[in-house]
């Protein structure tokens, strides 16, 4: 068999593997009850709809001149895509472990997994919420759809890298469960989803534009909102931190492979 | 063919790592087949879930050259919030082979009635193990990984098992893992013992059987691993 035969057939299993596990994880986390897998974009809307409502009470975007509405889904859905992917990753291996009992299902196979359910549920919620409010005239529609494809094709990314770490890592202490919980937490008011950049004071841009996920969402905002913001980002700096997260992800996976004990 | 070679393998415990398999070595062709000795604990599962791929080994390494099976041993490789149609429906995908003409055999062998749209985890023991083994005849594979499986379950699942494997697919390989040395003697045509973390080969099975029963009764009993 030459080489490229055999790197054809590992992709042909490889797409087999995530589908059957694609279709494992509706079943089990949606059940076949009620609405079933429609839950899927149904419970990040939930959210979304419910933080807008908060946000607009509260007046967030407060003297900016950008409409709250739309300012509150673009923001609350960018947080929903990365954060979920991480969050899910916890527990994947543990959950799956028995069918890692299966030579070709592989840890990294169920980590991505729950970040294509994660993307493919935040993508639904934003898509369909912001076609709802655009046809009811409670936001109008992006200026450049381009740019807000990019970016949040590359919050995505970021998701599905940080999901890689966060899921491998938690094969080798529960502590990191613990942790990460309250880093979410301390991370979503600094994730560029409650405020842009350019409302803040010079020091403190700096300090938050470390932040890769900052970048996503301001070039998303730009793109939705077009020159009634003014947008600080580095795609190429968001890129690099991405690539960066994804080798670290993809070592940990292939090691945490092999300190996984299928049962 | 399949090859174990130079294998070791090594779990680590909080008091320090502990070798399970040391430089184990092993080869079975295509229609054959090997029983495989061990008391509780020395190592048997381990080598069959390395020689399944489902861990990997410390160092050495496993060739397979034909198609094996998962380790069929008494109800792992389910999802248990699955019923048993869906996790028929898992394997066949991973597989790729289409589960529609599977699902009478399945049922039919495992005799799980209304059961078989049910969650796993509300299976008993003895569905899980007809159900690990109707699943793994589903699949054709060159070589079945059987852990034990056959010593659990009534008299008539062991000759229900026995027709399918035995008599049905006997041109397959199989390796048979056990403590139970009448199982070995009944099914395998050939025999090792895995003991202090070697794989000691013998000639014939009842040379197996002999060293088996002498350590049996020997050397102190080692820790469930």
């Amino acid at each position: 068999m030459t080489n490229n035969a055999s790197f054809l057939n590992a992709l042909t299993i490889q797409r087999r593997v995530l589908f059957a596990l694609l279709m494992r994880e509706v079943i089990t986390r949606f059940g076949r009850d009620n609405i079933g897998v429609m839950w899927i974009f149904i419970e990040p809307m939930i959210f979304t709809v419910g933080v807008a409502a908060l946000w607009t009470a509260a007046g967030l975007s407060h003297g900016s001149g950008i409409p709250i509405v739309a300012f509150a889904i673009t923001g609350y859905s960018s947080v929903l895509l990365w954060r979920n992917c991480a969050s899910r990753s916890i527990g994947a291996i543990h959950a799956n472990i028995n069918l890692l009992y299966h030579r070709n299902v592989r840890v990294v196979d169920v980590l991505l997994t729950r970040s294509i359910l994660e993307v493919a549920g935040a993508t639904m919620s934003f898509v369909i919420l912001s076609t709802l409010f655009i046809a009811l005239e409670w936001m109008s529609p992006p200026i450049d759809l381009l740019k807000v494809i990019s970016g949040w094709l590359m919050l995505a990314w970021f998701g599905t890298a940080l999901a890689l770490l966060v899921g491998a890592a938690t094969a080798y202490s529960e502590v990191v469960e613990k942790i990460w919980v309250p880093t979410t937490y301390l991370l979503f008011p600094l994730s560029g989803a409650p405020f842009m950049v350019d409302w803040l004071p010079v020091k403190l841009q700096q300090v938050v534009l470390l932040l890769p996920m900052v970048h996503g969402v301001e070039l998303l905002r730009e793109g939705y909102f077009g020159n009634t913001v003014r947008s600080h980002y580095d795609i190429g700096y968001m890129a690099f931190c991405c690539i960066v997260l994804t080798l670290a992800g993809l070592y940990l996976v292939r090691d945490a492979g092999r300190r996984v004990e299928a049962l | 063919m399949i090859s174990v070679e130079h294998v070791t393998k090594t779990y680590h415990t909080r008091f320090g790592p502990r070798v399970i398999l040391d430089d184990v070595n092993l080869s079975l062709a295509p229609g054959r087949n090997i029983g495989i000795l061990g008391r509780n604990g020395a190592g048997k599962s381990t080598l069959i879930r390395l020689i399944s791929g489902a861990e990997q080994p410390t160092s050495g390494r496993v060739r397979r050259g034909m198609s094996v099976s998962w380790p069929l041993a008494f109800g792992g490789a389910f999802q248990t919030h699955l019923t048993g149609l869906d996790n028929l429906k898992f394997i066949c995908r991973i597989h790729g082979v289409d589960y529609k003409p599977l699902v009478s055999f399945v049922e039919d062998f495992t005799e799980l009635g209304v059961y078989f749209r049910e969650p796993v985890m509300h299976y008993s023991q003895g569905m899980l193990t007809r159900l690990a083994f109707a699943l793994s005849m589903a699949i054709e594979f060159d070589c079945f990984l059987i852990d034990e499986a056959m010593v659990v379950g009534d008299a008539r699942f062991h000759e229900r098992c026995h027709v399918e494997l035995f008599q049905k697919r006997k041109d397959r390989a199989f390796i048979l893992v056990t403590h139970d040395a009448n199982s070995i003697r009944t099914y395998c045509e050939d025999a090792c013992v895995l003991h202090d973390g070697k794989l000691i080969p013998f000639p014939t099975v009842d040379a197996a059987y002999e060293f088996y029963m002498n350590i049996e009764h020997t050397s102190p009993v080692l820790s469930e691993a």
